[in-house]
């Protein structure tokens, strides 16, 4: 059976521009260092319909990057990328408009100079999924859907609020009709009462739309609260992905298990201050990987092995994969 | 416990062409040695100008425009601008959200950090360097022998707050706001910086303000919990009192609202509406629009109520009188 979206080991590295002096220099003899960042590497991950699965990982660890290739922005430099079997790019360019996107920052993603009537619509009438004489009905629907006045159509993106935004963001990448909807950090800059009305009408429409999503965000917490599954990102590889709720309750990788530790939770007793149990040590840079498993030099339980040998994802329960050599006395 | 600071009915206002803009509107608390004092609220609550006029740092067209502010029994309100800033950073510090705007890109974290002791202290280069170094171990920098010659961009995100903190701690200073300092940082990062300003607050018994919209946050730092809403104090209290029973339905609208309380899947108790404008606050309780719980009285501001070192501003309070909502 194949899944109804599936990244197939997919790398994408971003390479520094070789400029004309360094072909000079090369060319002279001298030795032009090309490093290049290895931002997302060999990671697959398979959605099936109806499902949402959620990235998290900190800065720098490839989830955004990993969510452009998904959707098509970017090629990978390897590995594809097919939605019901069908790839996503053909010839390096995006062939299908059932994947749609909303983004982080609903001040940068919407064009300024447009009315948020106008950025609604113009994907579909480029489509053809309306005509343009129907479009203004078209446009009223999907505003009402989530939660925006239809009458607010014919306003400028900066009339609006950064929650109000994300709403016309989503009522965008929605108008297209998408069946993969992929969602890049959409409520982290939004404060927190405006922040649950977004998740709020996101599982709303999810149900109504029966949506597929790639839920992407830093935030434990709210991808806890909105994925069946969840994926773990570090340094451009995952290290953990299962159900959600095991991924919570009984990480198998002890990333996971440090980043579940250090997000604060809200603390109902007056004595006991929560206990914070930092991870040591910061992210080293995706340009020089630590070797062996890239997070053996912040791991509690590293040992000789985990700085020579690199885990690869395996399956260490049914639907569980872990890339770290001591996943099943961490799962226990 | 002794009070390091005592803020009474502070008023801060900025007169714009639309109109004048309460941002802070009668704010009172208190803070005593070595505590951890939590200010939450969301965007344009007035809370970071809070911590500004603390400092004296409100710029035109603001200006405290009533109230008190005594910092160790000193009225700083009305002070002129050149007492102030013999103050500033030496008896009361700031760290801000952003460290990379904070810190100047052209110079070393030894010149910015010998400027700093060099405006409140005469000591020779030599003992400025040392107490320099000594600040930035204390923050968990390693090798800072080294490291304070470098330039801001060639430290980490993380490590940029750090330094910040560490100039901030230069003088050991009675009180210190932070204003969303680990608002930007990543969660392994922002967890190591709590660990270290709630051990910095123990051993030194620096006061801080911690500002934040991030109740998780706050609540593993704070002991005592300030609520803004629309430049007022909504609600104050014991942390975990305040979170397991708030009284103000504002409060419980933003606990309620966390991913983190609710089962995963199910849709969560929002606050309906966004924050109003401060040109156009309603004539009463500035929350009355948004409150499930409005009633006719609520066209009148409510008055303070204490009570079991508690405080609200709240006609019909939640958790009283067995009326449960």
């Amino acid at each position: 059976m194949t899944a109804f979206f599936r990244i197939d080991q997919v790398s994408r590295a971003f390479a520094p521009e070789i400029t004309l002096g360094d072909r000079i220099a090369a060319k002279l003899g001298a030795q032009v260092e090309t490093r290049s960042l290895q931002a997302v590497n060999a990671v697959t991950l398979e959605l099936a319909k109806g499902e949402t699965l959620g990235l998290v990982g900190e800065s720098g660890c490839g989830k955004s990057t990993l969510g452009r290739v998904a959707a098509g922005i970017l090629p990978p430099s390897s590995g594809t990328v097919a939605l019901e079997g069908k790839p996503v790019l053909i010839n390096g360019h995006k062939a299908t408009t059932r994947i749609q996107t909303v983004f982080q920052d609903p001040f940068a993603s919407l064009d300024p100079r447009m009315k948020v009537g106008e950025t609604v619509a113009e994907g579909p009438i480029a489509h053809n999924l309306v005509s343009r004489t129907k479009s203004g009905g078209y446009v009223a629907e999907w505003f009402s859907r989530v939660g925006l006045d239809p009458s607010f159509a014919g306003r400028y993106p900066h009339q609006f609020s950064g929650g109000q935004r994300q709403r016309i963001a989503i009522a965008r990448a929605l108008a297209m009709k998408p069946d993969l909807l992929i969602c890049d950090e959409p409520v982290a800059s939004l404060d927190v009462s405006i922040q649950a009305q977004i998740l709020n009408l996101f599982l709303q429409l999810r149900r109504e739309l029966n949506l597929t999503c790639l839920f992407i965000s830093h935030d434990l917490s709210v991808v806890r609260h909105v994925s069946d599954r969840m994926a773990v990102m570090y340094l451009g590889r995952v290290v953990e992905e299962g159900g959600a709720d095991q991924v919570f309750d009984r990480p198998a990788h002890p990333y996971t298990k440090a980043l579940l530790a250090s997000v604060p939770k809200l603390t109902l007793d007056d004595e006991a201050l929560v206990h914070f149990e930092p991870i040591e040590g910061e992210i080293p840079s995706p340009l020089s990987p630590p070797s062996g498993c890239h997070f053996s030099p912040r791991c509690a339980f590293a040992e000789e092995r985990c700085r020579k040998d690199l885990p690869e994802l395996r399956e260490v329960e049914d639907r569980r994969f872990s890339a770290c050599h001591f996943a099943e006395v961490l799962v226990g | 416990m002794t009070a390091v600071l005592e803020v009474r009915d502070l008023r801060t206002e900025f007169n714009t062409r639309a109109g004048v803009i309460r941002a802070v509107d009668g704010v009172s608390f208190t803070l005593n040695r070595g505590e951890i004092l939590g200010l939450v609220g969301e965007s344009g609550s007035g809370k970071s100008v809070t911590g500004f006029s603390l400092l004296g740092l409100v710029d035109q067209p603001g200006r405290i425009s009533g109230g008190s502010i005594r910092l160790n029994g000193t009225e700083l309100v009305g002070l002129p601008e050149s007492e102030l800033r013999d103050r500033r950073g030496r008896e009361i510090a700031m760290i801000f959200q952003d460290p990379i705007a904070t810190l100047n890109p052209l110079l070393t974290i030894r010149k910015q950090m010998m400027m700093a002791v060099a405006a409140h202290s005469r000591m020779t280069a030599k003992a400025a360097e040392a107490r320099c170094i000594e600040v930035l171990q204390r923050v968990g920098i390693p090798d800072p022998v080294a490291r304070i010659k470098g330039y801001p961009h060639e430290f980490s995100g993380g490590m940029r707050q750090r330094v910040a903190i560490a100039i901030a701690l230069l003088h050991d200073p009675a009180v210190i706001v932070a204003d969303e300092p680990t608002t930007a940082l990543d969660v392994s990062i922002q967890a190591q910086i709590l660990h270290e300003m709630r051990s910095l607050a123990a051993e030194t018994g620096t006061a801080m303000i911690w500002i934040s919209h991030d109740l998780a946050t706050v609540s593993s730092l704070a002991k005592r919990l300030l609520v803004m809403y629309a430049g007022k104090v909504v609600e104050e209290g014991a942390t975990a009192t305040v979170l397991r029973d708030p009284r103000h339905p504002y409060t419980r609208g933003l606990i309620t609202s966390l991913p983190a309380i609710a089962s995963p899947g199910e849709d969560l108790l929002q606050i309906p509406g966004t924050t109003p404008s401060f040109l156009s606050l309603p004539p009463g309780c500035p929350f009355a629009p948004r409150c499930d719980f409005v009633e006719s009285s609520c066209e009148k501001m409510p008055e303070i109520t204490l009570e079991n070192e508690r405080m609200w501003r709240c006609h019909h309070p939640l958790g009283l009188s067995g009326a449960e909502r």
